[in-house]
């Protein structure tokens, strides 16, 4: 699992590095780079997650679940919590199936796909919702026909999802084509060749192998889907209780003044990322350990 | 069951790797295909077990028709090079493998699933690895598992591709004699694909020589060693020398050299091309005559049980290295320097026409 495991692997050069005279680097080359990257965590990273947990608190305990329960506050959670269960699923069957097809198969238009697959990261999400907005718009290709059946897209829910959709598109094909590629298809060729069929073959032997690349990407695809901001905002529209993800909510309150509730939901978004890291901790450290096992 | 191909042809683009072959293996042999990499063995291996498809000819198996039948229903065992078992399941689960994604009808209960399994295990000498993973066995184990997996689900052929081409030497040799008694055990009709000579004169019944996706010739081992039909075969089958020149009476004549021998199929004057075997030179340290080839010595090897002489060619032969296997009395009795200039006396030569 290239993406999974990556950070984790460098403990043991590491070591025989620092415990060999021949490769070991002066103290204080060691000693600068050491506190170059604490500062900047402690400054960039740590420093901004402790002040949303701050500023949230500021007025007390009261105002911030006070903010939290408000119904429109409750109806971003709702909305951002329908994006991510509608846009993983998908995504999720969707990034199987590509890189199933692009590790396991041949055929005409492969690399154009791969090309495709990376368009979410590479486009800015402004311009992706903008895309969406010229399709499914008022004036856009499909809009009038869209009114005459009485179907909203933008500035509704169906927007907001297939936004949110387009933008996480790559997480979980990403992870697993890598990961597929380097597995070969010999152990599939082996299941078809003792008789199991096309689904034996994926439940009993390519998904165990690769579930927790899948996992990863999982996690991935859901911790943007949650926290996507650009793009959404464009198809939203910031219908207060209507259309308004938990980013957008945030936005709307800062830009009321109403710094506090603006905090308390941002702390969410936090909470929602740390937890995000620890499952992802978790399933690299499990994938480690499946590895030892398996190789 | 016997395997039949007939006019099996493949190509990858621009390059072929079968060209028109057509081939019968017989019920109950164990055949080799033999020959250098990219020759085809291991393509015609997958057509026959539906990994591949050709694209004309067809795979008979049993008299049947198979050329359109899918992989799952061909019934066919295939061990991979680097064996390909199920890195997340036990042994044990492996070779239950093919058993348990049998349709619900024909699925055997989990405790006939788990005597056959064990019986097989057993058959493979490794019934104590049951509970163990793939990573935590050595390659040999791993290969002889993959043969109990793809011998569960009673197979009517036995397909392996280069089984022990991943295997260090010893473990290799031992495998070798291994699955030839286990295939006097099962008689169960196989083929086996390699490139190592040795392997396939070993363990084969028959085995069919193959280069640039054609068949050069098939035999018993003993055929093919003795007989050899094309230089090709000839030349894969064991060191070799080699001299170009032409038919010249009784005789091949090599620059102004002669070799003696008796070819009676080819007609004075005829280009040819004349291999001996490194056992069937011999030196000849006195130089009058044109009877033979001359060369100079570049190193004597004498360590093991037979010396080697290794030689480079001169005159008509320049350029041209030749290597001797003489007894080690014979060398002594020689007493070769380097950079002496002796003469090759082929006792045994065999001619090809160019």
């Amino acid at each position: 699992m290239a993406g999974a495991t990556s950070l984790h692997a460098g403990g043991d050069v590491a070591a025989r590095f620092e415990n060999r005279a021949a490769t070991r680097e002066p103290a204080w080359f060691k000693w600068m780079l050491i506190a170059v990257s604490l500062t900047f965590f402690a400054l960039f990273l740590l420093m901004p997650l402790i002040a949303v947990f701050v500023e949230a608190l500021r007025k007390g305990w009261d105002t911030y679940l006070a903010a939290l329960i408000e119904p429109d506050a409750v109806s971003a959670i709702k909305l951002t919590l329908i994006a991510a269960v509608i846009a993983v699923p998908l995504n999720l069957t969707f990034g199987v199936a590509a890189a199933w097809a692009i590790t396991k198969f041949n055929f005409r238009g492969k690399h154009l796909l791969i090309t495709l697959i990376d368009l979410p990261f590479s486009v800015s999400p402004v311009v992706a919702g903008l895309i969406y907005v010229l399709v499914f718009g008022a004036q856009g290709w499909f809009g009038p026909w869209l009114q005459g059946h009485d179907v909203k897209i933008i500035f509704a829910v169906p927007g907001i999802v297939l936004a949110t959709i387009f933008v996480t598109f790559p997480f979980i094909a990403r992870e697993l084509i890598p990961l597929m590629q380097a597995q070969g298809k010999e152990e599939e060729e082996a299941a078809v060749v003792l008789g199991a069929n096309g689904w034996q073959t994926f439940w009993y032997v390519t998904l165990p192998n690769i579930k927790w690349g899948l996992m990863y990407g999982v996690i991935l695809c859901n911790a943007r889907a949650m926290g996507e901001f650009g793009a959404v905002s464009v198809v939203s529209g910031h219908i207060r209780g209507l259309t308004n993800t938990m980013p957008l909510h945030v936005e709307i309150l800062y830009n009321e003044y109403q710094f506090a509730a603006a905090f308390a939901v941002a702390s969410l978004l936090a909470l929602l990322a740390l937890v995000t890291l620890a499952v992802k901790t978790w399933v690299e450290y499990q994938a480690t350990k499946a590895k030892d096992v398996t190789e | 069951m016997s395997i039949q191909v007939q006019n099996i042809h493949k190509a990858f683009g621009d390059f072929v790797a079968l060209g028109d072959v057509s081939l019968d293996f017989p019920t109950g042999e164990l055949v080799a295909l033999l020959g250098p990499s990219g020759c085809g063995k291991t393509t015609l291996l997958r057509i026959i077990a539906g990994l591949e498809s050709a694209d004309g000819g067809r795979v008979l198996l049993d008299g049947e028709d198979a050329s359109d039948t899918h992989v799952r229903e061909r019934h066919v065992g295939f061990v991979f090079q680097h064996y390909a078992l199920f890195r997340h399941m036990s042994v044990f689960d492996n070779v239950a493998f093919g058993l348990r994604m049998k349709p619900r009808s024909q699925r055997p209960s989990e405790k006939a699933i788990r005597t056959k399994v064990h019986d097989l295990l057993k058959l493979v000498q490794l019934d104590w690895l049951a509970d163990r993973f793939p990573a935590q066995l050595s390659g040999g184990q791993r290969q002889r598992i993959a043969l109990a997996r793809a011998l569960a689900v009673e197979p009517r052929v036995l397909l392996l591709d280069e089984p022990f081409g991943a295997l260090d030497a010893k473990v290799r040799k031992e495998l070798r004699r291994w699955l030839r008694r286990l295939h006097d055990e099962l008689h169960i009709t196989s083929i086996f694909v390699t490139h190592d000579q040795e392997e396939a004169l070993e363990v084969a019944d028959r085995v069919v020589l193959m280069d640039h996706g054609k068949v050069e010739q098939i035999g018993t081992p003993e055929e093919v060693y003795r007989h050899p039909a094309t230089p090709f075969v000839y030349g894969f089958l064991g060191a070799v020398n080699h001299f170009s020149g032409h038919v010249d009476g009784q005789s091949v004549r090599v620059g102004d050299e002669v070799l003696r021998h008796a070819a009676p199929d080819l007609k004075h004057g005829d280009e040819v091309i004349a291999f001996a075997r490194p056992h069937e030179l011999d030196i000849v340290t006195d130089l009058a005559g044109t009877d033979g080839v001359p060369a100079r010595v570049a190193r004597v090897l004498s360590f093991g049980v037979t010396a080697r002489v290794e030689l480079d060619g001169l005159n008509g032969a320049t350029g041209q290295h030749f290597e001797v296997e003489l007894t080690r009395e014979r060398v002594e009795a020689l007493a070769l320097q380097e950079g002496q200039t002796v003469r090759l006396h082929p006792q045994r030569l065999r001619v090809f026409a160019r």
